[in-house]
């Protein structure tokens, strides 16, 4: 019983090792976000709080605590409250499986790619329940909008991961990135190109974002599937968002890049210089560079119409997987590539 | 002290919540909680698998029923227009009916079932080792033992696509496009009748 | 003698390449315009094909032996193979006399034709199933589009009606007989019919509640897809609401189907209970009759009376298993054979009386048939004295032949009941003879109707007569296909 409780403490350690610096990454990317757009359309961007508008990340969380929680009074009173839960919980779970370095993991699971896949399709329970108990029409139409986009690409991202896991033969994501070792031209976004843009353009499309931020919307339908919420309620989908935003960041740098891997291994001289690096910096990088073409796709694209967004998916994501999914199975039946 | 036995705890969790949920299903007048705790009925369910190990059906479970069906289901749910009153009017007047067939239903499975088949004996809950690939394993059997079986449920999807896709397609329909050919080909005699009417005093 | 490979992939070959098929006609008809004709000739040659294909493969590749394959799920044995073309042909002639009707309608025809193949497809797959599990998916590949071709009328709401209703009410069924199947594979532990039989033979002493629950229920369930009573309450509605080429489509080569599901589930598998399914089939069949014969009396309508007859026969069908020799199972086959013909002729009759813009579904419709169209009438009249069981033709030997199995297990009183309603029946069939010949026309406008058409309801009314005059040519197919 007591080496129970012992276990129980230790894992709960684990995940609060996890998940308080994905929090203050969040809380960092807000501010991160507002200046690289800003940048990049030639503003300032946040500069009033601490230096270079370093604090207001904080001011804002302040902001969002003190405000008044408000309910409308047509609204289904809990599924109203356990909505913005229901969106943050799956994007926090997910981060279980997700390893950092080669031992650094919360649960080593043999599946662990359909965990994180499930807990990414939990995640729109959130935003349907948000949008639809809310009792008004504009969050109802986001969360019909995002619901088709969202059941839509998850198609295509599914079978990019089946493309992932048919190149080295495990859903175990330490032994995805395990068998990338070996250089950079190892690393499967190479063989895999077309199944990692189709990753990315489905992930953005997962997470809400620009441009498929059609289930938001802000200028025709105010704000989509958290119109009616206020205080740290909208805070908390704000924290599942860009949570989200980081996972999938990171799954696209554990599938496709090469996880912690150096991109130097295997290179003489440069090998060696940098070999000093920990390993989990890598896996940083990567992510850091994932989450920054996030920034850059939304300060550069327009947002996408409804029935854009469905061609693509269907039309244009989904045949390129799949074909692509079938050179792969020929290519490793026949033992061409991913030995 | 005795280490809990976990696993058993969970059980008796899961099962319990499994079957609240589900006569919730029934019993919840307004369609879209009906569906949510279907949801959560198929979540209890996934907990129920894997404890039997099998962590590949429940998770297949999460992210193709809960994930993928019941979104589009909750989807249409919540866009119908249902009448509570009508709704709740059939309700009493099947419930004899619904309880006579329960009663029956119920009796016999009880007849039938003797109690040996619950003793714990019957029920060992298996126990693989971690290097076990469940994913693996039925990839194996579905695609030799079952494989007739799996591409006979492959042709009924199809079937269920292309049958949905003729019912309500209505033929392509070109939208609000122009067509530039039918706007210059258009003549006024198309468009324009002028009728010969006495004038009138307003 | 018993061949079986896990990966053999003869005796499935007919299915293979009407699958193949089907999917080139899906395309092809993404490229076709919508009235073009390409799509309905590429779907009969498709199953011509087939049908070589079937005799082909049985007699040729096979050898004419039994040959089991996919670890026994699959059966190929002369039954599966009689079944299937004769499964196959019915398709055949429904697609040609619905070929004008669903042209002058509101439907998709191309789709029709697709999902009439696909629906082939699950016909011939049930008919070789040797498994629980092939069987249930069998069962859902042919119905399935079956429920969208009775609602394909869009303009009709009475056809979206019944392809609702026929959906749901099959769903209860699927399920009961889904829930009977579980039980049977909690007892058995298999899900193939030769490892289920061999544990009921041995379990059967210690008379487990559970295999009668099981036996129940999958009964149950195929009384649904049979359309008998006490489960037959869809049946008026489906064939009534549904455009009538749908409705010939569901009543005629189905039967055939759930006709090898029940022969094999209850005679293969559940042999050691005979006795108990033998007491439930009594009741079944008898009510059957009962209900089937008396509602068709006053029914009004073509359409609603053809599906009381069809309870009515599908009663009588199961006369031949409740016999339970191999003399009455070659009944039952041989009636479930020449019933799939009389309807597709008595359906093609009607059919082709319809013309654009007029719905052929009142009795009265049918006054005067015999001055508007001879011929016509003619084989309405072989198909009404067949069904009504008047010699020579194949109705009347179809039913000596139950009689003769029944009289031989010394089931007179059942004997005695068949005969009377065979009596009840007898009446309404005449009615419609009545109306044909002795009654005045409610239009003179002459029947006009293709010459390819008319020359299939020629072979097929003639194919009643001859049938019944030499009915050796497939008495003896049934007997050996009953026989192994």
């Amino acid at each position: 019983m007591l080496d129970q409780c012992f276990a129980l403490l230790w894992i709960i350690g684990k995940i609060i090792c996890v998940l308080v610096p994905v929090i203050v990454c969040v809380a960092l990317l807000t501010l991160l976000e507002r200046k690289v757009i800003g940048a990049m359309q030639v503003r300032v961007g946040p500069n009033r709080n601490g230096i270079a508008g370093s604090l207001q990340p904080i001011c804002d969380v302040l902001k969002l605590l003190a405000k008044e929680l408000i309910i409308p009074s047509k609204a289904s009173r809990y599924l109203f409250i356990i909505a913005p839960v229901l969106a943050l919980a799956p994007a926090l779970a997910a981060w279980a499986v997700i390893p950092f370095t080669n031992d650094w993991v919360i649960a080593n699971v043999n599946a662990g790619i359909l965990v994180v896949f499930a807990m990414t399709s939990l995640g729109i329970y959130g935003i349907i329940i948000a949008g639809w108990s809310s009792n008004s029409k504009y969050a109802f139409l986001g969360a019909l909008r995002s619901v088709a986009q969202v059941v839509s690409y998850e198609i295509a991202m599914g079978f990019t991961f089946v493309g992932v896991l048919l190149a080295a033969g495990s859903m175990n994501l330490r032994e995805i990135v395990l068998h990338q070792s070996g250089g950079i031209w190892h690393w499967y976004f190479l063989p895999l190109f077309p199944l990692f843009v189709v990753y990315w353009i489905s992930a953005v499309a997962e997470t809400n974002r620009a441009p498929f931020d059609i289930a938001e919307g802000e200028s025709e339908i105010v704000a989509g599937f958290h119109v009616e919420y206020s205080g740290i309620m909208f805070g908390i989908f704000f924290l599942a968002e860009y949570a989200n935003m980081i996972l999938v960041s990171a799954l696209a740098a554990l599938l496709f890049m090469g996880g912690w891997l150096s991109p130097f291994a295997g290179i003489p001289y440069l090998d060696h210089w940098f070999s000093w690096v920990p390993s989990v910096l890598w896996l940083v990088l990567k992510m850091s560079f994932f989450i920054f073409l996030y920034f850059w796709m939304r300060a550069t694209f327009p947002r996408y119409r409804y029935d854009q967004i469905m061609q693509l998916g269907w039309k244009c994501l989904i045949p390129v997987a799949l074909v692509w999914i079938v050179l792969v199975a020929v290519a490793v039946q026949m033992g061409w590539i991913f030995h | 002290m005795a280490p809990l036995p976990i696993p058993d705890i969970l059980f008796v969790i899961a099962s319990v919540a499994l079957i609240t949920s589900a006569v919730l299903v029934v019993t919840i007048r307004n369609p879209v909680r009906s569906v949510l705790s279907l949801v959560l009925c198929f979540l209890f369910t996934t907990i129920l698998w894997l404890l039997l190990q099998a962590e590949f059906l429940s998770l297949v479970l999460i992210f193709v029923y809960i994930g993928a069906v019941m979104t589009l289901f909750m989807f249409v749910v919540m866009m119908m227009h249902v009448d509570k009153r009508m709704l709740s009017e059939k309700f009493v007047s099947y419930l004899p009916l619904g309880v006579g067939l329960l009663v029956v239903f119920v009796g016999l499975i009880v007849y039938a079932l003797h109690h040996h088949n619950f003793t714990k004996a019957a029920y060992v809950m298996p126990h693989f080792p971690a290097n076990y690939h469940n994913t693996e394993s039925l990839g194996a059997v579905l695609y030799t033992h079952y494989v007739l079986a799996f591409e006979m449920a492959s042709v009924i999807l199809l079937v269920a696509l292309l049958a949905a896709i003729s019912l309500v397609f209505q033929g392509r329909q070109s939208g609000k496009s122009q067509c530039v050919d039918k706007q210059i080909q258009a003549k006024k005699k198309d468009r324009l009748v002028v009728i010969d009417m006495k004038s009138e005093a307003p | 003698m018993t061949v079986d490979t896990l990966m053999n992939f003869v005796p499935i070959t007919p299915e293979l390449f009407l699958l193949v098929m089907a999917c080139t006609t899906l395309l092809l008809a993404a490229f076709v315009r919508p009235n073009s004709q390409a799509c309905y000739f590429l779907s009969q040659l498709s199953l011509i094909l087939t049908a070589v294909l079937v005799v082909h493969t049985f007699f040729v590749s096979d050898q004419g032996m039994t040959v089991t394959a996919f670890h026994d799920m699959f059966v190929f044995d002369y039954l599966a193979m009689l079944l299937k073309v004769t499964a196959i042909v019915v398709v055949f002639f429904s697609l040609l006399y619905s070929r004008s009707y669903n042209a002058d309608r509101p439907m998709s025809q191309h789709e029709y034709h697709v999902l009439a193949l696909l629906s082939t497809l699950g016909m011939m797959l049930l008919i070789s199933a040797h498994g629980l599990l092939t069987m249930y998916l069998g069962l859902e590949l042919f119905s399935l589009p079956l429920y969208a071709m009775v609602a394909m009328r869009r303009d009709s709401f009475r056809s979206v009606e019944a392809g609702m209703k026929y959906f749901v009410i099959s769903a209860v069924g699927s399920g009961l007989l889904l829930y009977g199947f579980s039980f049977l594979f909690g007892v058995t532990g298999s899900l193939t019919l030769t490892d289920i039989a061999h544990h009921i033979a041995g379990a059967y002493a210690s008379h487990d509640a559970l295999l009668l629950i099981a036996l129940v229920f999958s009964v149950a369930g195929i009384a649904f897809k049979l359309g008998v009573v006490p489960f037959q309450m869809w049946v008026p509605d489906v064939y009534d609401g549904a455009p009538t080429s749908a409705t010939l489509f569901v009543a005629a080569a189905p039967k055939l189907a759930a006709f090898a599901l029940m022969f094999r589930l209850l005679t293969h598998a559940m042999s050691a209970l005979q006795a108990e399914w033998q007491v439930l089939l009594i009741v079944i069949a008898v009510l059957s009759m009962l209900l089937g014969n008396f509602s068709a009396l006053v029914q009004t309508s073509i359409k609603r009376l053809f599906a009381y007859s069809s309870i009515a026969h599908m009663g009588y069908m199961l006369l031949g298993l409740i016999a339970g020799t191999s003399l009455g199972y070659t009944a039952a086959l041989f009636y479930v054979i020449s019933y799939a013909i009389m309807t597709a002729a008595g359906f093609g009759v009607i059919l082709l009386m319809n013309r654009q813009g007029v719905d052929i579904n009142e009795l009265d419709d049918l006054k005067g048939l015999s001055t508007r169209s001879p011929w016509l009438a003619f084989i309405m009249l072989l198909v009404m004295f067949s069904m009504a069981g008047v010699p020579p033709l194949l109705g009347f030997i179809a039913k000596v032949q139950l009689l003769e199995a029944l009289v031989q297990v010394h089931l007179i009183w059942l004997v005695v009941v068949t005969l009377l309603m065979s009596v009840v029946g007898v009446f309404y069939y005449l009615r419609i003879v009545q109306r044909m010949y002795f009654e005045e026309p409610v239009t003179e406008e002459k029947i006009h109707y293709r010459l390819d058409t008319g020359v299939g309801i020629s072979l097929n009314g003639l194919l009643m007569l001859f049938l019944g005059i030499f009915p050796d040519a497939l008495y003896v197919l049934a007997t050996h296909a009953i026989s192994g």
